[in-house]
């Protein structure tokens, strides 16, 4: 069936999908209309679950540990100051290995005040132990969620799993979605296994014990190779769901990539506009493409320096900055090549959209240009404010 | 009633094991004890940071025959809720979601989180055991940390008040709100039976007199806490549907002439040892004011 819906929207008819019984959350604009959302399905008896409006997104995330950990499937969706208020109970999801969905309509961090789209919160969760996606659409949203239950609760995974869209652009502008048959994605994802890590008192076991640095040591280990196995079950995922609707995802998204010279990376729905100047600046005669990143965590390197080994020049656009270093996703591209051994390749990274700040179609043609003068004189790695000064 | 009627009434079965790390005299293991008797094994604990979470054992053992979620210091009345709304909605109802909090994961840190579930009705058990300090990190100061009391943050002795836990629990309406002291076993034991029959929040505040941070000696646990109750420090009560009844021993404590001097709970216990005169004459002024407000409640 075809919707009218915004990623909001698709978010919460993607919990209902996934027959989720249990959403615990604390309102946060722009997240608020999920929660209604599914408020309505409960109350209206479309969504066999319970509802717990928490008084805090800290005990939101803890009242889905409580929920996980004795066997059921659990949402939560916040935002910005929300995210960051959860974060210690973020570390402690993941460190119990309990498969929870979160949405995170991404935005800026105060202060000063700001409701609108920026990445930083969401990658503030980067080394937490949470597989990380990002969606650019509705459509994406809805897609990513149902899938993430799947790639979540699969026994070699056992992580939560983080789905991000950005503030307003996506969370409140509606787009026409595909929304799968109850009875198809029934077969897709099934009811939550019955993990070992369920707690229940015909068969009593203790979750998160003191354990000697021998044995932490060991729980991180395996936390790691876990992430290392999702990587591949994301892919796996990816295609089954292909197979149930069509459309298939990886852990990026290539536009136009093949034979260019010059790519710019991105995430969220700046991708729309940059695939726009893709179109563009292809019809001039360049030879540009595009990645999206739909998956931060576990981070896609293999993938990306397989692209990249062979362009002149990568441009990373991004809507974050890690102070006192540069931006988030660019310094872990660099990183991520130069662990690969790939030398010859220029990497500018383009701090842009902070704060919601607009960055449309034009301004990734001024930014392709730029990375194409600058791969011309040989340029080395380099932060540009973009939008801050004359001219660029 | 006497150690015979213990023996009759409390079932043999131990959910608490031998051999477990908690210290010589410690209240939380005699307390943990009895609830787990009283629920007949049939329950979920969930233990934010406190003394019990070394109590329960290294992985990967476990000194307790029930599953236990570890929790973070502000969250146990939050992941209850969310346990206790999982059970409800897969329909099972034979088992008891228990919250074994101390005093700083209860009334300073946990405060947010209990009031919600308080207010939100969720089927939890959630008992304190107060003994008025952070012990686990060493002994500082908390909320429930008596007037007078020296910690290690607080080294010539606490200025301020003791927060009216169960008192601002029972402000939430809830069913049902107790105190209990470990100094009296089958009070406790049939507060927790009592507590298990209400659906809803339940709330038990139990006072555990710890022999390391109250500086007396560890085979005086008992003792104390029954001082504790015998000067009216520490007034046993339940409050059943809104209805307050005092319990136990403390029943006949409302005539002032029943009950020690506080001086007698006060001189056994190193953290008092620098009271003045005055500071004791306050204390006993605290105790006859608290218990004239109880006289209010049961006319």
């Amino acid at each position: 069936m075809r919707m009218l819906l915004t990623s909001n929207y698709a978010a919460a008819y993607a919990v209902k999908l996934a027959k989720v019984d249990i959403v615990a959350a604390y309102p946060i604009t722009p997240q608020t209309q999920v929660v209604e959302k599914l408020a309505e399905f409960i109350e209206r008896g479309l969504m066999r679950a319970r509802m717990i409006r928490v008084e805090s997104e800290h005990s939101a995330m803890a009242a889905c540990i409580g929920g996980s950990a004795v066997g059921a499937r659990v949402f939560t969706a916040t935002s910005s100051q929300g995210l960051l208020y959860m974060y210690e109970m973020l570390w402690w999801a993941s460190g119990a290995r309990l498969p929870i969905v979160m949405g995170v309509v991404s935005r800026a961090i105060a202060p000063p005040w700001s409701i609108w789209a920026d990445h930083s919160d969401i990658l503030s969760m980067r080394d937490s132990g949470w597989i990380i996606f990002f969606a650019e659409n509705a459509q994406e949203v809805l897609d990513t969620i149902v899938q993430a239950y799947r790639i979540a609760e699969d026994e070699k995974v056992l992580l939560p799993v983080a789905v991000g869209w950005d503030a307003f652009t996506s969370s409140h502008t509606a787009e026409p979605v595909e929304l799968p048959e109850e009875k198809e994605i029934e077969s897709f994802l099934p009811e939550r296994p019955r993990t070992p890590f369920v707690l229940s008192p015909s068969d009593p076991s203790s979750h998160g014990n003191l354990a000697y640095p021998e044995d932490y040591f060991k729980f991180r280990y395996a936390i790691s190779e876990s992430m290392k196995e999702a990587r591949r079950v994301i892919i796996e995922v990816g295609k089954k769901y292909a197979k149930l609707t069509g459309r298939e995802y990886g852990l990026m998204d290539k536009y136009r990539c093949e034979d260019a010279d010059i790519i710019l990376i991105t995430m969220g729905s700046m991708a729309g506009d940059a695939k726009d100047a893709v179109d563009v600046m292809r019809d001039e005669g360049y030879k540009v493409g595009l990645i999206k990143l739909r998956c931060l965590r576990p981070f896609p390197k293999e993938e990306l320096g397989d692209l990249l080994k062979r362009v002149k020049g990568v441009g990373v656009v991004e809507r974050s900055f890690s102070m006192g270093r540069g931006g988030v996703i660019s310094v872990e591209t660099a990183s991520a090549l130069t662990e690969l051994g790939i030398k010859d390749v220029t990497i500018i990274s383009y701090i842009a959209g902070l704060g919601g700040k607009d960055v449309g179609m034009d301004d990734f043609v001024k930014i392709f240009l730029d990375l194409q003068d600058k791969c011309e004189r040989g340029a080395s790695f380099e932060t540009i404010w973009y939008g801050m000064k004359e001219g660029m | 009633m006497g150690t015979r009627d213990l023996f009759k009434i409390v079932p043999k079965e131990e959910y608490l094991l031998p051999g477990n790390p908690s210290c010589p005299g410690c209240p939380a293991s005699l307390g943990l004890r009895y609830v787990l008797k009283a629920l007949d094994g049939k329950a979920i604990l969930v233990i934010p940071a406190c003394c019990t979470s070394i109590i329960i054992g290294p992985y990967p053992h476990s000194s307790v025959k029930v599953p236990v979620l570890n929790m973070a210091f502000a969250a146990a009345a939050a992941a209850a809720t969310g346990i206790s709304e999982a059970l409800e909605l897969r329909g099972i109802n034979d088992v008891h979601v228990v919250v074994w909090a101390g005093d700083g994961g209860t009334s300073d840190i946990g405060l947010q989180a209990l009031s919600g579930a308080a207010e939100r009705g969720n089927n939890i058990i959630y008992i304190c055991y107060d003994n008025e300090a952070y012990m686990n990190t060493g002994i500082q100061r908390s909320g429930l940390t008596p007037y007078g009391a020296w910690t290690t943050t607080t080294i010539k002795g606490k200025r301020e008040l003791k927060k009216d836990m169960p008192m601002i629990v029972a402000m939430h309406k809830v069913p049902y709100v107790a105190t209990a002291s470990v100094g009296f076993p089958l009070d406790l034991y049939q507060k927790v039976k009592k507590a298990s029959r209400y659906r809803g929040f339940k709330y038990i505040h139990l006072l555990a007199p710890c022999p390391y941070g109250w500086r007396f000696p560890a085979d005086k646990t008992v003792e104390v806490a029954k001082l504790a109750v015998k000067t009216g420090m520490w007034p046993l009560y339940e409050i059943e549907e809104g209805r307050f009844r005092l319990t136990g021993p403390s029943s006949s404590l409302i005539d002032p002439s029943r009950r020690l001097p506080v001086i007698e709970y006060l001189k056994v216990q190193g953290r008092f040892r620098h009271l003045s005169e005055k500071d004791v004459r306050d204390i006993q002024r605290f105790v006859d004011e608290m218990w004239r407000r109880i006289e209010e409640l049961i006319k």
